[in-house]
């Protein structure tokens, strides 16, 4: 048992390079438990490395790592034992049906074999496949190979699940399907860690959010409480010719307040503090996308 | 073992000891593959037969026309014995090597299984062990066309599986550390034709290794096939000697040897 103490997951001071490349920078990290932690940051972040290390899939250079109390890589089997994995590449078999797939993962997580007709059945009503229970992965639709997906890393029902952008490339109809099943796994009490680049997945799933950049967390806290800190209450955006867009920017880099181009429109965030001294414009409450947009400079697709 | 149990969340496995090749995993990634077994087996049965029986034709009927004998056998229980080693090699190499990056490469299904509480050693060693318990079995085709063809069956011939397995267990990981080192699928042909076709064609299969010049026929002793072909035959004719204890010892090694290296090269990939 670690120095972990009741953290679900912790990384401290960890390093991961890929040559010259340093995809993970000294990152710290603490999920407490029954927490759906969301850990958001741009494609290229360091996401989905830390996620693999937390398997021991990839193991750090430097730096500590525990999960569930086990110290990583040495007692990573039994830390995977009692956690579920849902990754971000569909890798199915698509040869075998949706009952020989969670069968399969029902064995190799250990679940007794007279326990295991009752796991598949439970797996397959939380992923809604019940009809679908054999038909081959194949024939399955784009939607239901993702919730075979989630269904495979509940299989044991695990008290820790790692989603690796779980909904990443779904189109939105589905992408609903996803949140309300990992919203329903959030109620069940399960700890969750998320990895995502959408904002909108973020701030309606988790109850903390981290912003990775650069193998870095640089801001942590609750989507309301990021908003607050680093995007203020209000916003206004400006909308108008590309050379009226101009000058608002000009004018908001004088005066240093903080904005960013927001589609048609210039954004000036912390409206509230600007007295009066504030274009015209549209006034709407901070969101966590400018937040985002605040902390890492970039924008979000 | 004891049967490691998963309580409900929060209480699990607070006692199970972390051990290596447990048998719960090697059970369970072998069960992925036996249900996919599910689903080719026509297929797999259907060519194990029908290749045995092309080469017993070509071979046997149309070369026997020349060649009637070799030493004291018959030449078509000659061939019927000698392509055994070549349905093991085929049915071990071929799998580990294509099964190996398909489902490590493209699938990714390798990812999942080791997001699971299996470690690549047990995940490698139970893909090897599949492959090499199929062959052993399929192995055994051979013997039964032959037996259609003339060939005398023969108590010894129960040890041939057994054999096919020790051989098929070693080109499968052989396969296995191909897969993890090619860069392309594509280069699995430098190793089928610079390789595989030089092992088999050498191996005393379809001509005795005693005919060749002494430098082939001392390189023929580095092929784990040739001992596989002269143990089969002296198991099917029932002439066990001495010696092939020294053949099987070849192959054993050669089976410990590949596993080792497939597991060291492929693992090396599978954890960056």
């Amino acid at each position: 048992m670690t120095s972990g103490g009741e953290a679900a997951i912790s990384l401290q001071g960890v390093v991961k390079r890929y040559g010259p490349i340093v995809a993970v920078n000294g990152l710290d990290l603490e999920v407490r438990p029954g927490v759906c932690f969301g850990l958001l940051g741009p494609n290229g972040a360091g996401k989905s490395t830390t996620m693999r290390m937390l398997t021991a899939q990839t193991l750090a250079d430097e730096g500590e790592i525990s999960v569930l109390g086990y110290e990583l890589p040495g007692e990573s089997k039994q830390s995977r034992l009692e956690m579920g994995v849902v990754p971000q590449l569909d890798n199915l078999d698509v040869e075998l049906t949706c009952r020989q797939i969670l069968t399969v993962f029902a064995r190799l997580y250990r679940v007794p074999r007279n326990d295991r007709p009752a796991a598949v059945q439970r797996a397959l009503e939380i992923a809604n496949l019940v009809p679908r229970a054999d038909t081959i992965v194949r024939d399955l639709s784009g939607g239901m190979r993702r919730r075979l997906l989630v269904a495979r890393g509940l299989i044991h029902q695990p008290r820790l699940v790692l989603l690796d952008e779980p909904t990443v490339g779904l189109d939105p109809q589905v992408r609903q399907e996803l949140w309300s099943l990992i919203d329903e796994l959030r109620s069940s009490g399960v700890t969750a860690l998320m990895s995502t680049h959408y904002i909108e997945e973020a701030e309606r799933l988790a109850d903390t959010v981290a912003v990775m950049s650069h193998g870095q967390i640089i801001a942590q806290g609750t989507p309301a409480e990021l908003v607050r800190a680093h995007a203020g209450e209000q916003v206004v955006e400006v909308y108008g010719s590309p050379q009226r867009l101009a000058e608002v920017g000009e004018l908001a880099t004088q005066q240093g307040w903080p904005s960013r181009r927001s589609g048609p429109a210039v954004a000036i965030m912390r409206a509230e503090t600007l007295d009066g001294l504030a274009p015209e414009g549209v006034r709407r409450p901070a969101n966590l996308e400018d937040a985002f947009v605040a902390l890492t400079g970039q924008e979000i697709e | 073992m004891s049967a490691p149990t998963l309580d409900p969340p929060g209480g699990a496995g607070a006692t199970r000891r972390i051990r290596r090749l447990e048998p719960a995993a090697l059970a369970g990634v072998m069960s992925r593959d036996v249900a996919l077994f599910g689903r080719y087996w026509k297929a797999t049965t259907f060519s194990s037969i029908v290749q045995p029986t092309i080469y017993l034709l070509a071979f046997g009927l149309g070369f026997g026309s020349l060649v009637s004998r070799v030493g004291h056998v018959d030449y078509v229980q000659y061939v019927a014995t000698g392509v055994v080693a070549t349905a093991v090699l085929f049915s071990s190499a071929f799998p580990g090597m294509f099964n190996t990056f398909i489902r490590w490469q493209f699938q990714r299904t390798y990812d999942a299984v080791l997001a699971a509480p299996v470690d690549v050693e047990e995940l490698i060693t139970a893909e090897v062990l599949w492959i090499s318990i199929r062959a052993g079995v399929y192995g055994l085709a051979p013997l039964l066309v032959g037996i259609a063809f003339g060939l005398k069956p023969n108590a010894g011939m129960l040890l041939v599986p057994f054999i096919g397995f020790i051989t098929g267990f070693g080109f499968a990981a052989f396969g296995v550390t191909v897969a993890a080192v090619a860069k392309t699928i594509d280069n699995f042909n430098y190793i089928t034709s610079a390789v595989l076709t030089p092992l088999f064609l050498v191996a005393g299969t379809f001509f005795p290794v005693s005919t060749l010049p002494p430098g082939l026929r001392t390189l023929a002793q580095f092929n784990p096939l040739y001992h596989c072909v002269q143990l089969v035959r002296d198991a099917s004719f029932g002439l066990l000697r001495l010696a092939d204890l020294g053949h099987a010892a070849v192959l054993i090694a050669f089976a410990l040897l590949m596993w080792r290296l497939a597991i060291s090269q492929l693992g090396r990939r599978l954890i960056d």
